[in-house]
């Protein structure tokens, strides 16, 4: 039994001595080559003179491309190819990609790529949500609207209510590695490239059309990444098409890593948002109607802002069943980096309105915010469905709610009630200091949104030693897919994982690949490796059935049971090779019941949710406002897990992720579109002294109600949005210093804080 | 270009580098040693960390040159010979003290350091620490559970799995 046991991550002998090699790890031939970008200063202007001789002719320069330089396709968008490798002729954010150096060495490609003499007519940039609102700066013809029953109405109707708006601010992925690519020319113009992605296809795809040959003659293989959290589903593209073309050009392998400030400087971000909200409620805090308009600063790009934007959309019920609900989501176009995928790909930020929401009308009412939470819960399935059924704002029939019982057993094991009480009293006695609690609940839709992306294929091989190698499509970023994948293989020949080989991620074994992206990993590529590894069983159970004449053939503890007869899993190999039966095959899925129309708002987006919930506490100085997370209890529904152990990884990471989000991740840009803030000295993700003092995690004691691969849950994203907590913590404990609602913004750093502070007390 | 030469993991290397030659270049390029990481060219991640005289150190901001006949200690130095894992990296792996694995080498050195001049550190004191080193991808959980582990300390109390 493999499937369900704790196993370390597959590489971490590997990575504790070293010896895992990322892309920059890879050994290369002598004659390599390395790139670098020569970058816009401004962030809106056209290009009036380039002047690239000083770049030529520097030390160790082999070539200087420019966009006219580029033999096919200019083009390194995921979407709607707007986005050029090399700029043509205007500039749309300071940090795009003009020119692209090849050099000797690293250094001798940075140090030139500064050299070049560029000629702007530089224009106004528009950089916030409100210069892009009056400019009428968007993509799409206008806002999206979806709309359940008539919330103006109700919210006319109602006995209260509150109106809000909030800012939340962008987050940095700040994967530990840089994004890295490498193209090694192969015979007959084929290429091969590594790149540091969660989306290999896309990879080959963009590469091909860069070279103007057949998906066919790409190669792209990724054995891992040093962490990708959506940072690497679109973002690698520049720098693997950038190798493959100066690969082609030179016949030399090229390489290109971003240095940590130009990572940041160039790559896209989380979208930050401000949410407006008008909400009616009875005196219980319960919902009647409520209009959320949500405005994402999306950048110069389209990237995957619509599918960002839409899936923020789709979160902004989180667990409340809203009777009526109209929402609003404008997609501005801004003068700075694309905003793009980031672990939750919209879904925080969609979450982060409604437990606003919740928040603030507790403060309203004088309620407990749990109570009001609670109140306006969607309700739990039991063995009978709730009737009538209860849906989502797009009209998708929550089936598998659980939060209500969940809530109860965190609240119980946090001993929230008492410590809520025991937080007021403390307050009371502590003008400096004060504290802050609160329990906040997440339900996650599981799907890609564009349905035809919920697909996966699988490539097992069992050779005659009765060894077995694993392929999929999907990519390892630390988060254990492929180590929770093969225990599925492993499950499926009941034989240990040592026997199971993980291999690179690469277009030549399974091709047409989706991106290793919202939390689909396990649940797809689980999926298509057990039924790849189910067809190669079942072939050699027929033969071994014919073979012994038995009726029965079981998979157990490293051998093959035929009736009677019992064999090691080797000698079924070599017997059913020696036989001639195919121990190889191929493996596919598709993710069921699925459909969706976002032109309506209308369907079923998402197989099923998975939930969890948090509670923190929070205490604040008044003076400084400088803050810590004093304690975090979580509840995680990871359905029945295939590996607790890198499950509870993935909720302890993504709470802490999250809480940096919410707290002291601030992206600054200024007045002419700089990104301020473009280095770890000035950006601060949580460290190690971050974490909270205590940090209770447990798995809820659940399978999925879905048949997903034996029943877990994807648990990528859902996690993170648990991090909410810290923030509605942070807000509660300025709430106790004055008698005003917080309004209190994301990212809560201590400047935020103390401005709330400040506020609330006059 | 300039002759370097030192002790590397034991073993007696040299190389002709540049005066500027960051330590971690010379022994990513110069010598294959790619355990040593690059996160943040900047001497704020820790990804780098490797021992010179048994002092930690972030090896993107120290020149190749400065190590002239040093004993240099990287992460592929650690194991024993026979690829035994050392007692902190073993624990590492045991309490899944990493994700992606590309801060561990630093984490590994880091931790090393740490358990030489306080072998029996509280939580407070691992936190302290790892202030220099960066994880994305844990939420340092686990880590500090490994180090704990690793110092022979119960950590049934840290946590389930």
């Amino acid at each position: 039994m493999t499937v369900g046991t704790p196993l370390p991550h597959d590489a971490a002998a590997l990575h504790v001595t070293g010896q895992a090699r990322y892309v920059d790890d890879l050994p290369v031939p002598a004659n390599c080559l390395h790139l670098a970008f020569g970058l816009s200063t401004i962030a809106r202007g056209k290009i009036t003179g380039l002047d690239v001789s000083a770049v030529s002719a520097a030390d160790g320069v082999v070539a200087v491309l420019t966009e006219k330089d580029l033999p096919f396709e200019n083009d390194v968008s995921p979407s709607v190819h707007d986005e050029p490798l090399l700029a043509t002729g205007t500039v749309h954010y300071v940090g795009q990609p003009i020119f692209l150096v090849v050099a000797q060495s690293h250094l001798a490609a940075r140090k030139a790529a500064r050299l070049a003499t560029i000629e702007y007519a530089e224009e106004t940039p528009i950089v916030t949500i409100d210069q892009a609102l009056a400019a009428n700066s968007r993509f799409e013809d206008g806002p999206i609207v979806w709309s359940k029953g008539d919330a103006a109405d109700a919210i006319k109707n109602a006995a209260n209510r509150v109106q809000g708006s909030m800012e939340i601010g962008a987050q940095e992925h700040f994967y530990l590695e840089g994004q890295v690519a490498l193209a090694r020319p192969q015979e007959g113009g084929d290429m091969l490239v590594h790149s540091s992605s969660q989306h290999p296809t896309e990879i080959q795809h963009k590469v091909a059309h860069a070279l103007g040959c057949p998906m066919h003659a790409v190669r792209v293989e990724i054995r891992r990444m040093g962490g990708g959290f959506g940072g690497k589903e679109s973002q690698g593209n520049a720098l693997a098409v950038g190798c493959a073309i100066a690969a082609r050009q030179t016949g030399r392998p090229c390489k290109m890593r971003y240095d940590r400030d130009d990572d940041m400087t160039i790559t896209g971000k989380r979208h930050d948002f401000r949410i407006d909200y008008d909400v009616g409620f009875d005196k219980n805090g319960r919902v009647s109607g409520i209009e959320f308009t949500q405005y994402a600063r999306c950048g110069w790009a389209l990237d995957l802002s619509i599918p960002v934007a839409d899936r923020a959309m789709l979160h902004a019920d989180n667990a409340y069943d809203l009777p009526a609900a109209t929402i609003t989501s404008h997609r501005l176009k801004t003068n700075t980096q694309s905003a793009t995928a980031y672990r939750g790909f919209g879904g925080p930020q969609g979450m982060v309105g409604i437990e606003r929401v919740m928040d603030h009308i507790a403060h309203n009412l004088g309620l407990d915010p749990l109570e009001v939470r609670r109140t306006n819960f969607y309700r739990d399935m039991t063995e009978t469905p709730p009737t009538p059924a209860q849906t989502t704002p797009y009209h998708m029939e929550v089936e598998d709610f659980e939060l209500n019982a969940m809530v109860r057993e965190l609240a119980a094991s946090s001993d929230y009630q008492n410590r809520r009480k025991r937080i007021a009293e403390w307050n009371a006695g502590n003008e400096v200091l004060k504290k802050g609690i609160a329990l906040t609940p997440v339900k996650f839709g599981i799907s890609f949104t564009l349905t035809h992306l919920n697909q996966a294929g699988a490539l097992v091989h069992v050779y005659q030693d009765g060894s077995i190698q694993m392929n999929h499509g999907g990519t390892e970023m630390g988060q254990g897919l492929f180590q929770k994948v093969a225990q599925v293989a492993a499950h499926s020949f009941g034989v240990d994982t040592k026997l199971v080989k993980i291999t690179a991620t690469d277009t030549a074994k399974v091709p047409n690949t989706s991106a290793t992206a919202a939390s689909s990993g396990s649940d797809l590529n689980g999926m298509a490796v057990k039924a790849a590894c189910d067809t190669i069983r079942e072939r050699i159970s027929d033969f071994l059935m014919e073979y012994y004449q038995a009726d029965d053939v079981r998979f157990e503890g490293g051998q093959v049971h035929i009736g009677d007869k019992v064999i090691r899993f080797e000698e079924a190999a070599i017997l059913a090779y020696e036989n001639r039966i195919s121990l190889s095959a191929t493996g596919f899925y598709k993710t069921p019941k699925i459909e969706w129309n976002r032109v309506t708002g209308r369907g079923r987006p998402f197989y099923y949710f998975a939930y969890g919930a948090a509670v923190t506490e929070c205490v604040i100085d008044t003076l400084t406002g400088e803050n810590r997370i004093l304690r975090t209890d979580i509840l995680h529904d990871a359905g029945a897990s295939l590996n607790p152990a890198l499950d509870i990884g993935q909720i302890e990471g993504g709470f802490v992720q999250g809480a940096g989000w919410l707290t002291t991740e601030e992206l600054v840009w200024d007045a002419s579109g700089r990104l301020r803030t473009h280095a770890p000295s000035t950006y601060k993700i949580p460290a190690c002294s971050d974490r909270p003092d205590i940090f209770n995690v447990a798995l809820w004691d659940g399978k999925n109600r879905e048949d997903t691969i034996y029943r877990s849950k994807a648990v990528g994203e859902p996690p993170f949005m648990l991090g909410i907590s810290a923030h509605a913590a942070l807000s509660d404990a300025v709430a106790a210093c004055g008698a005003a609602y917080p309004n209190l913004n994301a990212p809560a750093t201590a400047e935020t804080i103390l401005h709330a502070v400040t506020a609330v007390r006059s | 270009m300039t002759k370097v030469s030192l002790s590397l993991n034991g073993k007696p290397v040299s190389g002709k580098v540049e005066g500027r030659t960051l330590l971690a270049d010379f022994l990513r390029e110069g010598q294959g040693l790619t355990g040593t990481h690059i996160g943040c060219d900047t001497s704020q991640c820790g990804a780098c960390l490797v021992h010179v005289n048994g002092d930690l150190v972030k090896s993107c901001t120290m020149f190749a040159l400065e190590a002239e006949g040093c004993e240099v200690t990287t992460i592929e130095g650690v194991a024993a010979g026979d690829g035994t894992l050392s007692g902190i990296q073993d624990a590492f792996r045991e309490h899944h003290g990493l994700q992606c694995g590309f801060c561990t080498p630093g984490m590994v050195m880091s931790t090393a350091e740490l358990l030489k001049i306080n072998p029996k550190p509280s939580e407070a004191d691992i936190r302290d620490h790892l202030e220099g080193n960066i994880c994305r991808c844990t939420g340092y959980h686990n880590i500090i559970k490994a180090i704990m582990a690793a110092s022979g300390q119960d950590v049934s109390g840290i946590a389930a799995e």
